[in-house]
């Protein structure tokens, strides 16, 4: 490791100046790195040498019978009959090795088309029985070096020297309060301050080609996570974004965090040679501080899904739900019938075994407990009811079940402070013609958990949407027909009556498809999104009364903020037009917009939850006028500041107008008579000068009142 | 002649601006929609006066309309293809027309009657005037092995004594690109084009020379669509796909100014009155598959020519906007789109108090 004072000593002497040098524009020759050994390299090396000698489609099969010249070519048709099945054998890639006395040595090299079939073919013949006393040991080429080069004598690991990490929240720590957002656009992938006094936003970091599919932050907005073809990296630190980890996962498509971000898991499928076979898929958790994988699981998609061919779809993203809270203790998996639970501790299931439920077809966890709710449709043609069930982790207790019947779908919505649940049920009419929708609402907090009944006014109505208020107790509901639906607001306790929902107020007839409560609840906007052309309602749920209404065209997606102040809207690229994105503040006025061809995603860094007990937040909203009166002043200074500059900026763009226009004019002038020339004599410019000095002006009846005045006698 | 009557508004922008002055949107000025075309419209002229308005359409005809009240005069007949181009002579009796019939016609403004035929092997896509009205500049598009070129014609005073022979042929260094319009420079000592290689091109009127040309770092970076000069020849605006306008000075060709859109641009126009510049334009015709005509932005939109911010957009046309052309008096503007309409906008009192 060279010291940086050498760096700077020798840059010196080059006569470098420093400071002007972008590292990143510097493009090594591929595959010659002058001598000096990349940190980066380092990583990848440890874990991939084998990948390097180009045998990786070869594999090595034992424990053949050792058989004579005659019987060669007998044992030849067998081998390759077993791995023809497998993959495709290359011309003449199958080698039997024969000994002096012409036997063969009881062993066979095979070369494949590809590794994965080499990977396949070992895993899949790896302990075949060919008979009784000739079980196949197969080995891939490459793992013999490997294994031959593994030291007798075990050496300890050296301990790496303890250096002091970055404070990573640090953007948290920000002045003037503000969020951070990252976009996608083109080829590049930036990081930005919203900051709506200058109304526009700030960069903070940006950079091409950061990620080969998409960015993703973590729950809590430590990390931002990259995805390339050899993994998955994630970003971060105090100042600026420093790679901080890196996970090996070669092809990864999808990754998801545990919601207290301990763990990553990685995701990616393999498309079946054979059209018939369910595609593979691999999933790897590592812990995000140390990388460390902890866990991997292997298998075709049919494993990882229900219902339905799992086929070219693979599995249904996330495949592992996180249990709620901060703590990362618990995951689960759903398969066919099963329900998987693992905890962290050893990475291995609760009880050594899975959830056995037959049918069950979804699964959810509650965002703050470990408490799973899942969903067993009608079985025997409606002999058996449906199910909806509430199961305690890890004791597998069931805390309450409810049976349901003539139901056609269920689809369950925790609140996300974890106290109440509710069930869309949709269920057929006695006809099994149609079907209606209503809701079951659990109380998960209230003892023996009830469960109440909630239709709508009219039941037959179509649900299009539904939510439930962030932290709070109210949740907002779309129903009716297309075009023009209603908008319903409930509420699971009022003032007068704490254990009964009840409705608060249905607005008519509203150009919404999409519901987006604030993060802090209270305000939601109500969306018309795709059929409807970006309409957008900002509605105040505590007032009942809508603050504005706006339009953003083709909006395609809305997110708020991670405070609830502002809120983004954008065009991605499935528009051709107007990609980009705008920022409102929370009731609904426009702060700014930012136009980006090839627009992809826009994601706000999330904010850890507050330290903050509920009394002192609330203490805070009741002697708000006293806080807020500093950030007004900091805002009017702000706002100072920017007419200034930009009535010099004008002032400067007028100048230079006014220079030009000088210079014309006098230009004119000059060639006033070679003109006239050229027009035969006429004297043509009077009537432009004209133009140039003619004053306009105007009068405009503002109002005009008629008032009687009343003569005095 | 179909004349309807609908109404518009000359609309803010919805961005915030610092000092923004409320137009009351109720107030509408009534745009004159003129059905006078059976395809898209492709020029706009007003002759000196500004009494009067030349339409220039993908049918045959070129048509010639009141400026006042959009009441039709007439219309010349006699071109085979659709006309791309005209200009008018300073004291409104002449008018020039290009075609893609691969002529140029002189006709007579008053009678209609045509008065002489340039041919060519190709199509024709521009005609200007000169000043004095004694030379003329046309331009050809590549077509078969020719390549583009720009040709300069004297123009007869008698029609009797009007000969077809070039005084200068200008072949553009990218022929098989073609030439999008060409317009005479201050005093005629120089020509000015530009075209689908995105490059502006200055020209020496006498030799032929090429003087100038437009830096590709500064300059368009897709093809350019149109090309506005202002009345004293000292300035000119140019129109490009890749969504922007540029104002450059038509002497030294130094950029300006630059007016970003967010769709391309097909026609630009100058106001002579106040310092606004029009851009029109839409996507592409052929891209137009949305059923809701806002998806397009099929918007004339101002800009402050100083300061280069969006001041307002007048909404109408469901199609592209292929061409613009602001009244001398500056007081009017018209709007010819591929609807096929001629829309007729008198600018109102709302648009003259507009600041920013």
């Amino acid at each position: 490791m060279v010291a940086a004072v050498d760096i700077d000593g020798r840059a010196a002497q080059l006569g470098i100046n420093w400071s002007e040098i972008n590292l990143d524009s510097i493009q090594l020759p591929p595959g010659d790195d002058f001598g000096i050994a990349s940190d980066d390299e380092a990583v990848y090396h440890d874990d991939q040498s084998e990948f390097d000698t180009g045998f990786g489609n070869i594999i090595v099969v034992d424990h053949l019978p050792d058989v004579l010249r005659e019987k060669y070519e007998k044992l030849e048709g067998v081998v390759k009959k077993i791995y023809n099945q497998l993959g495709v054998i290359r011309e003449n890639g199958l080698w039997m090795p024969v000994g002096p006395d012409t036997k063969t040595l009881g062993y066979c090299f095979i070369e494949f088309n590809t590794a994965q079939e080499a990977q396949n073919a070992k895993e899949k013949t790896h302990g075949y029985k060919l008979d009784k006393s000739h079980i196949f040991d197969v080995n891939k080429f490459d793992d013999f070096d490997r294994l031959m080069n593994v030291k007798e004598e075990w050496e300890p690991p050296q301990a790496r020297p303890y250096s002091p990490a970055e404070n990573y929240q640090k953007w948290l720590t920000d002045e003037k309060a503000r969020d951070q957002l990252v976009i996608r656009h083109g080829a590049d992938t930036e990081v930005y301050w919203n900051d709506p006094r200058q109304k526009k936003p700030e960069p903070v970091h940006k950079r091409p080609y950061w990620t080969e599919s998409y960015v993703q932050w973590s729950p809590l907005g430590t990390y931002l996570v990259t995805l390339h073809k050899q993994g998955a990296a994630v970003w971060g630190g105090a100042d600026t974004f420093t790679r901080l980890m890196r996970y090996q996962h070669s092809m990864v498509k999808l990754v998801d965090f545990s919601p207290g971000e301990k763990y990553l898991v990685t995701y990616h499928s393999q498309e079946p040679s054979n059209p018939r076979d369910a595609s593979k898929v691999e999933i790897k958790v590592f812990d995000v501080r140390t990388g460390r994988m902890m866990r991997d699981f292997k298998g075709s998609a049919d494993e990882f899904s229900i219902g339905g061919p799992g086929g070219v779809a693979g599995a249904s993203w996330p495949v592992f739900r996180w249990a709620g809270g901060n703590d990362d203790k618990y995951f689960a998996k759903l398969s066919k019938n099963t329900i998987s639970v693992y905890e962290t501790e050893t990475f291995s299931l609760i009880d050594k075994k899975s959830i056995k439920v037959d049918n069950v077809v979804d699964i959810c966890w509650s965002p703050t407990d470990s408490i799973l709710s899942l969903f067993v449709p009608e079985q025997g043609g409606g002999n058996q009811p449906a199910k909806v069930a509430l199961i305690q982790i890890p004791s597998k207790v069931e805390l309450r079940q409810k049976n349901l019947f003539s139901v056609s779908d269920c689809k369950m919505y925790w609140q996300s402070s974890g106290e109440y649940l509710a069930v869309k049920v949709d269920r057929y009419t006695k006809t099994k013609k149609s079907i209606y929708s209503g809701f079951e609402l659990f109380r998960i907090k209230e003892r023996d958990i009830p469960i109440e009944v909630l239709e709508l006014d009219n039941k037959n109505d179509k649900i299009i949407a539904f939510a439930w208020e962030p932290k709070g107790h109210r949740f907002a509901v779309i129903h009716g027909d297309q075009p023009r639906p209603d908008v319903s607001f409930y509420t699971m306790k009022t003032a007068q009556n704490t254990g009964r929902v009840s409705k608060l107020a249905t607005l008519k007839a509203k150009q919404a498809n999409a519901l987006f409560w604030s993060p802090t609840g209270k305000y939601i906007i109500l969306a018309g999104l795709k059929g409807f052309n970006g309409q957008l309602e900002f509605f105040n749920v505590d007032e009942l009364e809508t603050m504005a209404t706006a339009e953003h065209f083709m909006a395609t997606e809305i997110e708020w903020d991670p405070t609830g102040r502002y809120v983004a809207t954008a065009v991605t690229s499935v528009h051709e037009m107007e990609n980009g994105f705008t920022i409102w503040s929370f009731n609904g006025n426009l702060l700014y917009r930012t136009l980006k061809d090839h627009f992809f995603q826009l994601a706000w860094r999330p904010r850890p939850p507050s330290f903050l007990t509920a009394e002192k937040e609330e203490e805070i909203a009741k002697d708000l006028k006293k806080y807020s009166k500093k950030y007004e002043a900091e805002d009017q200074d702000v706002s100072l500041l920017l007419s200034e500059q930009d009535r010099e900026k004008r002032k400067a763009l007028k100048e230079e107008w006014e220079k030009w226009v000088m210079q014309w004019k006098s230009l004119h002038e000059e060639e006033k008579l070679a003109r006239q020339n050229l027009r035969d004599g006429e004297v043509s410019d009077v009537e432009e000068d004209e133009y140039e000095a003619k004053e306009v002006e105007f009068e405009d009846v503002i109002d005009v009142t008629e008032e009687i005045v009343q003569e005095s006698m | 002649m179909p004349l309807r009557v609908c109404s518009f508004s000359f609309s803010r922008p919805s961005s915030p601006s610092s000092t923004v002055i409320s137009i009351d949107s109720d107030t509408k000025m009534r745009p004159i929609l003129m059905k006078g075309h059976e395809r898209p419209l492709t020029f706009l002229r007003y002759n000196r006066d500004g009494d009067l308005l030349f339409s220039c359409a993908k049918d045959h005809t070129p048509t010639l309309w009141y400026a006042d009240n959009g009441e039709r005069l007439g219309t010349y007949r006699g071109h085979n293809g659709a006309v791309w181009c005209c200009d008018v002579s300073r004291d409104s009796s002449r008018l020039i027309t290009g075609s893609a019939d691969q002529t140029a016609k002189l006709w007579d403004v008053q009678s209609g009657q045509e008065l002489f035929t340039f041919k060519f092997g190709s199509p024709t896509r521009s005609v200007d005037f000169a000043v004095g009205d004694h030379l003329a500049v046309i331009t050809t598009d590549p077509f078969m092995e020719r390549t583009s070129a720009i040709h300069v014609k004297r123009i007869a005073e008698d029609p009797q004594d009007q000969v077809a022979d070039s005084v200068l042929v200008l072949q553009s260094p990218e022929g098989r690109k073609r030439i999008n319009r060409a317009v005479w420079g201050p005093l005629n000592q120089t020509i000015v084009s530009g075209g689908e290689d995105a490059v502006i091109r200055i020209w020496d009127s006498e030799t032929g020379k090429l003087l100038k040309e437009s830096d590709g770092e500064v300059g368009h970076k897709k093809p350019i669509t149109s090309l506005c000069k202002a009345a004293d020849d000292s300035h000119f605006i140019t129109g490009s796909l890749d969504k922007t306008a540029k104002l450059w000075d038509m002497r030294t060709l130094t950029l300006i100014k630059t007016y970003s859109t967010v769709v391309p641009v097909n026609a630009v126009t100058m106001s002579p009155l106040l310092n606004h510049v029009v851009l029109g334009g839409g996507q592409d015709a052929s891209a137009v598959t949305t059923t809701d005509h806002r998806a397009g932005k099929f918007e004339a939109k101002f800009y402050d020519k100083i300061l280069q911010e969006e001041i307002g957009g007048v909404k109408g046309h469901f199609g592209p906007i292929n061409a613009l052309a602001f009244n001398p008096d500056g007081r009017s503007f018209s709007s010819g789109g591929e609807d096929g309409y001629v829309r007729l906008h008198h600018l109102d009192s709302d648009y003259f108090n507009i600041k920013i």
